[in-house]
């Protein structure tokens, strides 16, 4: 902005950027945050269109073809990533393998997006004895350990993705309670707050279009976070045994079953679980930089 | 002034607070009074002006008038109508506050247009097109182009912000304005012309206002009555000239004194005020006034003061009640 | 006259932005002797608590800062290495700020804070340097001074913790003193009784001081000197007395203009006002930089602007006869 002689005061100021285009420039000049949204672009892209892109049907058996080396161990490109002990095709696995791991975390993730941002939102906003109630409901759920309570409840139920889905949602809403409560706790003393109430506006006008909009970027960054650790924990589970169930083309599960051979083909546990690696640290990218772009917003 | 503009708009029959403060988790709850038997009558059209330091309840005095805190006794009647008894819109649209800090009471993601005209969607008044045509006509009045509609708060400089505030607060046309110390967080220059668009537009509307403020040169120049408040009590309500004339209370003169004007060469006056406003949980026995009180007698530790009717309004002290041995003692 | 404590030529702060420099300051000058106040006044964005706080070289790293000149009794602060540069802050220059709850730690009791303060810089023991904390305590009004020491800083009022970092600023004795706003965050009452103690204070211990405020009031009443800060310049600077009874510089004017004056200002008349905004900084800045918004611009207001005025009050205008104008507009 160059200083010009102007007689309307207003007009260099509000020709400054709208938030909107200060986060747009923001977004774009954070590399961690444009990196790991790349790869979690690809690896969404590659999990939707699952069925076209994969060379073979991953439950395909061919036990004339078992354990087949990938392409860079001296294999052909018939199984550019080689074959398991079934004779499937690894590359196909791998990519179905990212539908099981996305659509866990994203839907672990909602899950207790909701149940804890509700929580917290209301804690934090109500306080008095909806806070007290919270607050024990969250330390209570920080006494229990997720693994262990996780491989109890899918022994007893048996494992499949729905159950796996729905234990990790039910599980993981521990964070988003207490940094939403936390969130909202700093949020509802604003003035802006007080002078919506006193405009007359409903409570749930206020929590809604007060409140959240300006509590959405921690929560996206919760998001993040609880998806990784729910792939994560899939992922542990599968390994055990005790998460999906094969056929199902899982990352966890191709780790678990190429364990056995881990000292003679180490690749069949190295690649899913440099996926894995990967898929993960996109998201935890995606999340550091999401919180990095939009934190400072609210300062002038 | 004419006798029906000066019925009472806004008036405060014996008006208490009390909250329960827990210190520690084990700590027995303790009663905090913030507002203690406060009454007052704001005729329309004045501005009252309510001062004292922090902590001593306006802003608590001020929440109870916009509907955001419930009294624990007494009445607050607006019109001659109980507030408790009315609903929570039909309050909104007779009494509307602006707030002291403009960075803090715009939400910062929404539009300038999405902020003036939430009283008018909360309140479900008229179409789109009318919000977009009252906006606008109210933009103007408190001195901002329409142009601003689209930008967001963070675009604005803390006097542009104050005018959005003032917008949105009087779109409804209300009929009191509480002003909590709404031109504290301005720069100097700002704040004039925050004060000039107040004063017109109380004019212009027939406002009754509610002024908080720490800065009593800035009371003295918009007030017309003045209240002091010292730990949840008034202990001196005056009209303007009065107060600041011939100011009763000795504590109200001690802020007088406390105010720095422009003037070089007078030096930093003495307050004789002893440093420590006191703790509103352990309150002093008596005049709650007496510790820092340069005047104090033993009378004044053990015996409250009751308000005492003056020429010009009212005072709590010992000092001008003809019924307390300590009446004569004003003189020396 | 003998050398000054402190002497500024020619002081430039520049801070990169995404759009380009910022010319936060530009070119002031200014000398300070012993036992002196200084007042830098000026609204936000005017430069005045980056002046400070390049004297005391605690700019961030990104900003730059260049001098002709930036010497403190004998030590040139900008080759100071910064070794020597921690060996003078806090031992012969220290620095009061506006906020004291975030200026003291919450970790450690006063008088941990106190002691340390001291031992820092000189080498004293433990024991006479809390003997030192506690006269400095009694010394800025505490009471009980003692006990306080095993105190942590959110147990006291604002004007307590505001009085313990006085006395932590006081521990080594300084030769020079930087309060930038100490008095902003309290009430007018503690703000009257702080002034006055650094007033006093700075007078005992023959330490100069320099007052970083916006508030014109408080500039009146303890300045010996004043300087005028407006968007990175001294637009004026003069003994307190000449400053207030003949601003010669518009926005000096203009300032003194928007505020009211009790007893002289007529109770809800107009304020003076100054209309429009501080320009951007960003860029090339040429000229006056109050052009915009000041009645007298002209053309050659884009120009180069000499200074006027006689060796002790000088100001920065190409309308020489700014004392005429100030008679013509304040009221005596």
């Amino acid at each position: 902005m160059a200083t010009t002689e102007t007689n309307d005061p207003l007009l260099q100021e509000i020709t400054g950027p709208t938030p909107a285009q200060m986060l747009r420039k923001r977004v774009f000049g954070h590399q961690g945050l444009l990196i790991g949204a790349g790869v979690l672009g690809v690896l969404l892209f590659v999990a939707i269109f699952a069925p076209l892109l994969a060379p073979h049907d991953p439950y395909a058996q061919s036990l004339m073809s078992r354990m087949e080396p990938p392409v860079f161990l001296g294999g052909s490109w018939e199984h550019p990533l080689g074959t398991d002990h079934l004779g499937r095709d690894y590359l196909s696995r791998l990519i179905y393998g990212a539908r099981v791991s996305l659509m866990i975390g994203a839907i672990a993730a909602l899950i207790s997006g909701v149940i804890g941002t509700a929580m917290g939102v209301a804690a934090g906003y109500f306080g008095g004895r909806v806070d007290m109630v919270v607050t024990f409901l969250i330390n209570v759920r920080l006494a229990m350990p997720v693994v262990l309570v996780a491989l109890a409840v899918v022994a007893i139920l048996g494992g499949s993705l729905q159950v796996v889905i729905v234990v990790l949602g039910l599980l993981l809403w521990d964070r988003f309670a207490v940094v939403m409560r936390a969130s909202t706790l700093q949020v509802r003393g604003r003035e802006y707050v007080a002078a919506a109430r006193a405009i007359g506006a409903s409570t749930p006008r206020v929590i809604l279009s007060e409140i959240m909009p300006n509590i959405a970027n921690n929560l996206i960054v919760v998001v993040t976070l609880e998806m990784a650790h729910a792939i994560l924990l899939e992922a542990a589970l599968s390994f055990l045994g005790l998460g999906v169930q094969p056929p199902t083309p899982s990352w966890g599960l191709m780790v678990s079953e190429g364990k056995n051979m881990m000292l003679f083909e180490p690749w069949m546990v190295l690649i899913p679980g440099a996926v894995l690696f990967l898929l993960v640290l996109a998201i935890n990218l995606m999340g550091d930089g999401l919180r990095d772009v939009t934190a400072p917003e609210n300062r002038s | 002034m004419s006798p029906e503009t000066s019925a009472p708009v806004l008036e405060l029959r014996n008006v208490t607070k009390t909250y329960r403060v827990k210190q520690g988790i084990f700590g027995k709850a303790k009663p905090l009074t913030a507002v203690n038997d406060v009454s007052l009558s704001l005729p329309r059209g004045e501005v009252l002006g309510l001062v004292g330091e922090s902590g001593c309840g306006k802003s608590t005095l001020a929440k109870i008038l916009l509907g955001l805190e419930t009294p624990t006794s007494g009445q607050v009647l607006i019109d001659g109508k109980e507030i408790l008894a009315q609903d929570r819109l039909s309050l909104a649209r007779r009494i509307q506050p602006i707030f002291q800090d403009p960075y803090s009471s715009l939400n910062p993601r929404k539009s300038i247009f999405d902020i003036v005209s939430l009283p008018l969607r909360v309140h479900g008044v008229g179409d789109p097109q009318e919000w977009d045509r009252k906006v606008r006509e109210i933009l103007d009045i408190v001195g901002l182009p329409a142009r601003v509609m689209n930008t967001y708060p963070s675009q604005m400089s803390g006097g542009q912000r104050q005018r959005v505030a003032i917008a949105r607060a009087l779109i409804m046309k209300p009929e009191i304005v509480i002003c909590d110390e709404p031109t504290s967080a301005l720069d100097v220059s700002v704040q004039s012309q925050i004060l000039n668009l107040l004063g017109d537009l109380r004019r212009e509307f027939g406002l009754t206002y509610l002024f908080i403020s720490h800065d009593l040169a800035v009371v003295e120049h918009l007030a017309t009555r003045v209240a002091v408040m010292y730990l949840g009590r008034i202990v001196e309500e005056s009209d303007v000239a009065g107060l600041f004339d011939e100011a009763g209370h000795p504590y109200t003169q001690a802020l007088l004194k406390s105010v720095l004007t422009p003037e070089p060469g007078l030096g930093v006056p003495d307050t004789q005020l002893g440093m420590a406003y006191p703790n509103p949980i352990a309150p002093p026995s008596g005049c709650q006034f007496h510790p820092r009180c340069p005047v104090a007698t033993d009378h004044c530790k053990r015996v409250a003061p009751r308000p005492v009717e003056t020429a010009r309004g009212r005072v709590e002290c010992h000092l001008f009640d003809p019924q307390s041995p300590m009446h004569d003692a004003k003189v020396a | 006259m003998s050398k000054p404590l402190l002497s500024v030529r020619n002081l430039t702060i520049d801070i990169p932005v995404g759009s380009g420099t910022l010319h936060a300051v530009r070119g002031i000058d200014f000398d300070l002797d012993r036992g002196e106040t200084l007042c830098i006044v000026g609204e936000s964005g005017s430069g005045k608590s980056l002046t400070s706080l390049a004297v005391m070289g605690l700019l961030g790293n990104n900003i730059r800062r260049s001098a002709d000149q930036l010497e403190f009794d004998g030590t040139d602060l900008t080759t100071a290495s910064p070794r020597t540069m921690r060996a003078l802050r806090g031992g012969r220059m220290s620095m009061i700020f506006q906020e004291p709850m975030t200026s003291l730690n919450p970790a450690y009791t006063i008088g941990d804070q106190l002691v340390e303060a001291l031992l820092l810089h000189k080498p004293v023991g433990r024991k006479a340097a809390r003997a030192r904390a506690v006269e400095l305590l009694e010394k800025v009004g505490i009471t009980a001074a003692e006990s306080r020491l095993s105190q942590y800083p959110h147990q006291l009022s604002g004007g307590l913790r505001q009085r313990v970092m006085i006395a932590m600023a006081l521990m080594c004795e300084p030769e020079l003193i930087i309060a930038d706003e100490p008095t902003t965050a309290l009430d007018v009452t503690i703000q009257a009784q702080i002034l006055r103690l650094l007033y006093d204070l700075g007078r005992e211990m023959n330490m100069a001081m320099i007052l970083i405020t916006h508030d014109l009031g408080v500039v009146a009443r303890v300045a010996d000197k004043v300087a005028v800060m407006y968007a990175g310049e001294l637009v004026e600077t003069g003994p307190a007395a000449e400053v207030f009874n003949t601003p010669s510089h518009p926005y000096t004017r203009g300032l003194l203009r928007c505020i009211p004056l009790p007893g002289k200002t007529e109770r809800g008349s107009e304020l003076g006002t100054i209309p429009g905004i501080v320009p951007s900084l960003v860029g090339d800045v040429h000229g006056c930089a109050f052009r915009t918004r000041c009645p007298y611009a002209e053309a050659a207001c884009q120009d180069t602007i000499p200074m006027h005025g006689d060796d002790s009050h000088e100001f920065r205008c190409i309308h020489a006869d700014g004392k005429r104008h100030a008679e013509e507009e304040v009221p005596a």
